[in-house]
C-alpha cells in the first residue's frame, strides 16, 4: 500500500533503494512488522519513533546486519537480496551506528579505514603516510580538527561520534544511514554535521537520519517516516505537519513536550561545596555549590571539562587540589565512597561506563542499590526482581522483561536503566552526565519530571547537557565552563541559550 | 572491554536462567558420561568406585571452586597448586613440631589465605594483570617451598588427622562431606549474598562496577583471599590423605582445576558461571579419568582427553549462549 503512496508524491518516480513488508522478530519482542520503506535519490529522510519502535533494527536490515523474517528489497526498481553487510556496501550503503562500534586501542586513522587500509610497498604492510593524509582529509571535511594518530580510547563520546561519521564518510556512498548521530554532540559540531549533509546532499547521497530533536527533523528532512511499536504509522513532508502531530503519531497520545519544574521559592541548605578543585585530567579551580531542592547546570562546549569535574566530585579521578565538601563533612576517596555518602553519577557512555552490557536489566538496575535494598548483606532474588519491575515501569522500559540481557536493549532503552540504577539507591545528590542521550521525546519530559520531584524531595541535581533548551528549562541556575575552569555562572533570570554559548565561547 | 555485537547472546527463552540452563545441561553430560561408563565397564557401578570418584573430585572442586570467584571477575590463580604445595610443607612441619593438628590445620589455611591475599594486592594495588602476578607467584612459591623442604619429605601424621582425608562417616569418605558444605557454602555466597553480586558486576564490566558505587579492589582482595585459602584448605585434605608431603605436590594440581572451572561453564572474560558449574566440571573431569582407568587406557592419554574435553566444553557453551542467527 505504501509503495504507491511514496512513489505518488515524489517527482523521481523510482526509489533508490525501497524495503518492502519487512518483518522482524526476537524472543519476546516483534521489532518490525510488515514495515515498507523507501529512500530517494537525494533526500534526506528522518526516520522517527520512540525508543524500542524498530528504528536501529529496521535500519540493521536495510544495512544486512540483521537478515528479516520477511520482506523484499528493491533497488532502483529491481529485486536484490540484502543478506550480508558486504550485499549492502555494494549497493553504496553505509552506516552509522547507534552504538559505536571502533575499535578503542587503534588510533582514528586507522578506525575510520578499518578493513579497508592503504597497503604499502612492502606486502602486508600498511602505508601509514597515505593512510594518515587520508584521514586528514576526510576529518577535514567534516571540520573536525584532531590529530589522526590519536588512539581512540581517549576520545570523549562526542569526538568518537565525529570519527564514526568521518568513517562513514569515507566509504563514498550514495546512501548514509545516520543514527542519532547528533545525541552525543554538541551544537557546534551538529551544526558542522548539518552543513556536511547539505553538501552530501547536493551531490546527490541519500541519507536516512534517525534523531529524537524535533528542531532536526524540521531543520533537515525532506520526508519523514513514523514507526511504533514496530509498525510504519505514516509518511509525511515536515511542511504538512507540526511537531505536536508527529509526536502523537509516534507515541499515539498527547504528550505534555515542554518540561515541567516546580521551582522551589527558597532553595534548601548546602548540599555540595567544590572549593579551589583541580584534577590531572584537565579542570583547574572548580568552584561550585549545589543546594538541596535545585538543578545546577553545568554547561560548555564538548571537551571544557563538565565530565572531568563529575568524575572528580564522584572520586572516579584523582584530584591534586581543593576541596568537596558533602553534606557538611569533606569527602576524598574512591567511588564507592561517593556512593555511600549518597552521591549518584549518571555516567557519560552507557556502553562503556553505565551497564554491564553481558547481564540481566535486573541485575543492572539493582547494582547500585545492593547495600540499601538488602541492609542484612543477604540477596534476594524476588525482592531484587520485584524492585527492577518496579522501575522498568516507572521509566517505561521497553523490554520483555527484567530478565533480558541489557545489551539487547534500544539505545533508548538502555539509557532508561543507566538513570534507573540509581533510583533505588536512595542518593541525595544525583551527577547527571548528558542523561537523555537517546531517550525519546516523551520520555524525556517524564524522566525531567521525575528529577524535579527527586528534587522536590529534598535531593539535589548537577546536570551535563549538550542540550541548551534542557538546561535553560529546568535548571535553577548553571555554571559555564570553558577550558578547563568555570567561565561563569548563570542565575535563574539570566539562563538564555545566548548567555551560555557566550560565556562558552573561547574568546569571549 | 566487554562487547555485544548484534545479536551475539540469545537472550533466556523461558523462566529459567541462563546459568539455570547452563547447569542442567553439565548435569545431563555428566549423567551421559555414568550412563556409558555402566555400560562399558562393570566396575563403574561399585559403590567403592563412586565414593574414589567423589573424593577424588572433591579434592579438585576445593581448588577450582575458589578459583572459580576470581575467573568470575575475569582474572585467573596460577598460584593455587603451589600454592597448595607451599601450605601443605609449613602445615605438615607446624603439626610435626608441636604434635597439634589444629594448629597445623590452622597454619595451612592462613597460609593459603595469605598467599591469597598477596596476589590480590599485587592485582589490585599494583595493578598487575592477574595472569601475571599469579604467574610468578607461582615461581615464587615454588622456589620457597624447594628451599625449605630442601628435598626432604614430611611423612606420618596421627591417626585422628589422616581421618580428614581418609576417613569415612556413615559410609561416606569425610571429603565429600566437606565437598557439600563448600558446594553449599560457595552457591550461597555467589548467588544470595550482596558480595557475590557485586562479584559478578565486576567480572561483566569493572568500569561500570566501579562507578556503580561497588568498592572493586576491596572485593578483588577478597576473592583472590578465598582463591588462596582454599588452596589451603585443599592441602591438609592433601596432607592427611597422602600422609606425607612433598614439594612437588602442587605440580600437576593448578591445570586440572581450571578445567574444572572452564568445563563447568566460568568464562574466563569474567561475569558468567556458577560454583555449582565447576562441581558438576570437578566430576566430568574425574568420571572421565576414572572411566580411562577402568577401561585400562593408558594414562599417557589422558591430558589429551582433559584438552579436548575444555575445547569442547567451551565451544558448546558459547555456541548454546549464542543464538544461531
Ligand atoms: N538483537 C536483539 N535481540 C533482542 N531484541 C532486540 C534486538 N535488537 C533489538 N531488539 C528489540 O527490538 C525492539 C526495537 O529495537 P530498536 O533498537 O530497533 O529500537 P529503536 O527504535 O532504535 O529505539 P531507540 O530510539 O531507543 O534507539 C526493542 O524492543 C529492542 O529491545
Ligand atoms: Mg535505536
Amino acid at each position: 500500500m505504501s509503495t504507491a503512496a511514496l512513489t505518488a508524491d515524489t517527482s523521481s518516480p523510482v526509489p533508490l533503494l525501497e524495503l518492502r513488508g519487512i518483518s522482524k522478530e526476537f524472543p519476546g519482542v516483534k521489532a518490525l512488522d510488515d514495515v515498507s520503506f523507501a529512500v530517494f535519490p537525494g533526500e534526506v529522510h528522518m526516520l522517527l519513533g520512540e525508543n524500542g519502535a524498530g528504528k536501529s533494527s529496521l535500519m540493521k536490515v536495510l544495512c544486512g546486519a540483521y537478515r528479516a523474517d520477511a520482506g523484499e528489497f528493491y533497488h532502483e526498481g529491481e529485486k536484490v537480496a540484502i543478506n550480508s553487510t558486504a550485499d549492502a556496501q555494494k549497493l553504496g550503503i553505509a552506516v552509522i551506528f547507534q552504538e559505536f562500534s571502533l575499535v578503542p586501542h587503534l588510533d582514528i586513522a586507522q578506525n575510520i579505514f578499518l578493513g579497508r587500509e592503504p597497503k604499502g610497498r612492502i606486502p602486508g604492510t600498511i602505508d601509514r603516510r597515505k593512510i594518515l593524509a587520508d584521514a586528514t582529509r576526510v576529518l577535514g571535511m567534516i571540520g573536525f580538527e584532531i590529530d589522526p594518530s590519536t588512539i581512540v580510547d581517549k576520545l570523549g563520546v562526542a569526538q568518537q561520534q565525529m570519527v564514526e561519521i568521518a568513517k562513514a564518510i569515507s566509504q563514498n556512498a550514495r546512501i548514509l544511514v545516520m543514527d542519532e548521530p547528533s545525541a552525543a554532540l554538541s551544537d557546534r559540531e551538529t551544526e558542522l554535521l548539518f552543513a556536511l549533509i547539505a553538501r552530501l546532499k547536493a551531490d546527490g547521497v541519500s541519507i536516512v537520519y534517525i534523531s529524537h530533536r524535533m528542531a532536526e527533523v524540521f531543520a533537515l528532512g525532506d520526508r519523514i517516516t513514523v514507526l511504533r511499536d514496530g509498525r510504519r504509522i505514516d509518511g509525511v513532508r515536515p511542511a504538512d505537519v507540526t511537531p505536536d502531530q508527529l509526536v502523537r503519531m509516534m507515541v499515539g497520545r498527547n504528550v505534555d513536550m515542554t518540561y515541567p519544574r516546580n521551582f522551589a521559592d527558597e532553595p534548601g541548605e548546602v548540599l555540595l561545596e567544590v572549593k579551589g578543585l583541580s584534577a590531572s585530567t584537565g579542570i583547574s579551580d572548580i568552584n561550585i555549590e549545589v543546594r538541596r531542592g535545585e538543578i545546577v547546570g553545568l554547561c560548555g562546549l564538548v571537551g571544557s571539562g563538565r565530565s572531568e569535574v563529575a568524575r572528580a566530585i564522584f572520586g572516579a579521578d584523582p584530584v591534586s587540589a581543593g576541596e568537596i565538601i558533602f553534606d557538611g563533612k569533606a569527602m576524598s576517596g574512591e567511588p564507592d565512597l561517593a556512593a555511600r555518602r549518597g552521591i549518584a553519577l549518571i555516567p557519560e557512555s552507557r556502553k562503556s561506563e553505565g551497564l554491564a552490557l553481558l547481564r540481566s536489566v535486573g541485575d543492572n538496575l539493582v547494582v547500585s542499590a545492593l547495600r540499601k535494598l538488602f541492609p542484612s548483606g543477604l540477596f534476594d532474588q524476588r525482592r531484587a526482581q520485584r524492585t527492577s519491575e518496579g522501575l522498568i515501569r516507572q521509566l517505561r522500559i521497553a523490554t520483555p522483561g527484567a530478565r533480558q540481557i541489557v545489551g539487547l536493549l534500544s539505545g533508548g532503552n538502555q539509557q532508561k536503566v543507566v538513570i534507573g540504577k540509581w533510583l533505588a539507591a536512595g542518593s541525595k545528590l544525583f551527577i547527571f552526565d548528558e542523561p537523555t542521550r537517546g531517550i525519546d521525546v516523551g520520555a524525556k519530559s517524564e524522566i525531567f519530571a521525575l528529577i524535579d520531584r527527586l528534587v522536590a524531595e529534598g535531593a539535589a541535581a548537577l546536570m551535563i547537557s549538550s542540550e541548551q533548551v534542557e538546561i535553560c528549562h529546568v535548571c535553577d541556575r548553571a555554571y559555564v565552563m570553558r577550558e578547563g575552569r568555570i567561565a561563569g555562572h548563570l542565575a535563574r533570570s539570566e539562563l538564555t541559550e545566548e548567555n551560555i554559548v557566550r560565556l562558552g565561547m573561547h574568546h569571549a | 572491554m566487554t562487547d555485544i555485537s548484534k545479536d551475539a547472546i540469545a537472550p533466556p527463552r523461558s523462566f529459567l536462567s541462563q546459568d539455570a540452563i547452563q547447569a542442567f545441561y553439565r548435569l545431563l553430560a555428566a549423567l551421559l558420561i555414568c550412563a556409558v561408563l555402566a555400560v562399558l565397564s562393570d566396575s563403574f557401578l561399585s559403590l567403592g568406585n563412586i565414593l574414589n570418584v567423589l573424593r577424588q573430585a572433591s579434592l579438585t572442586f576445593f581448588i577450582a571452586s575458589g578459583l572459580t570467584l576470581v575467573v568470575l571477575t575475569a582474572g585467573l590463580d596460577l598460584s593455587v597448586g603451589a600454592n597448595v604445595a607451599l601450605s601443605a610443607c609449613i602445615a605438615g612441619t607446624v603439626i610435626h613440631k608441636t604434635g597439634s593438628p589444629a594448629l597445623g590445620i590452622l597454619t595451612g589455611l592462613a597460609c593459603g589465605g595469605i598467599v591469597g591475599l598477596l596476589n590480590g594486592i599485587m592485582v589490585t594495588a599494583l595493578r598487575i594483570p592477574s595472569f601475571i602476578a599469579t604467574y610468578g607467584m607461582l615461581w615464587v612459591l615454588n622456589g620457597l617451598t624447594y628451599w625449605y623442604m630442601a628435598g626432604e619429605t614430611l611423612h606420618g601424621f596421627p591417626a585422628g588427622f589422616r581421618q580428614i582425608g581418609s576417613g569415612y562417616l556413615f559410609g561416606l569418605p569425610i571429603p565429600v562431606y566437606l565437598l557439600l558444605v563448600f558446594l553449599g557454602i560457595g552457591t550461597l555466597f555467589a548467588q544470595r549474598t550482596i558480595w557475590g553480586q557485586e562479584i559478578y558486576a565486576i567480572g561483566a564490566n569493572p568500569v561500570a562496577a566501579r562507578l556503580s558505587g561497588i568498592p572493586v579492589a576491596r572485593r578483588l582482595l577478597l576473592v583472590y583471599a578465598v582463591s588462596g585459602t582454599m588452596a589451603g584448605l585443599a592441602s591438609i585434605i592433601f596432607l592427611s590423605r597422602l600422609n606425607s608431603a612433598e614439594a612437588d605436590i602442587g605440580e600437576s594440581l593448578t591445570l586440572p582445576a581450571i578445567a574444572a572451572v572452564l568445563i563447568g561453564g566460568t568464562s574466563l572474560f569474567g561475569g558468567v558461571g556458577t560454583v555449582f558449574g565447576t562441581f558438576i566440571g570437578a566430576l566430568i573431569l574425574t568420571l572421565v579419568l576414572n572411566g580411562m582407568n577402568l577401561l585400562s587406557v593408558s594414562a599417557n592419554w589422558q591430558p589429551l582427553v582433559t584438552g579436548i574435553i575444555v575445547i569442547l566444553a567451551v565451544w558448546l557453551d558459547m555456541k548454546t549462549r549464542r543464538r544461531a542467527q
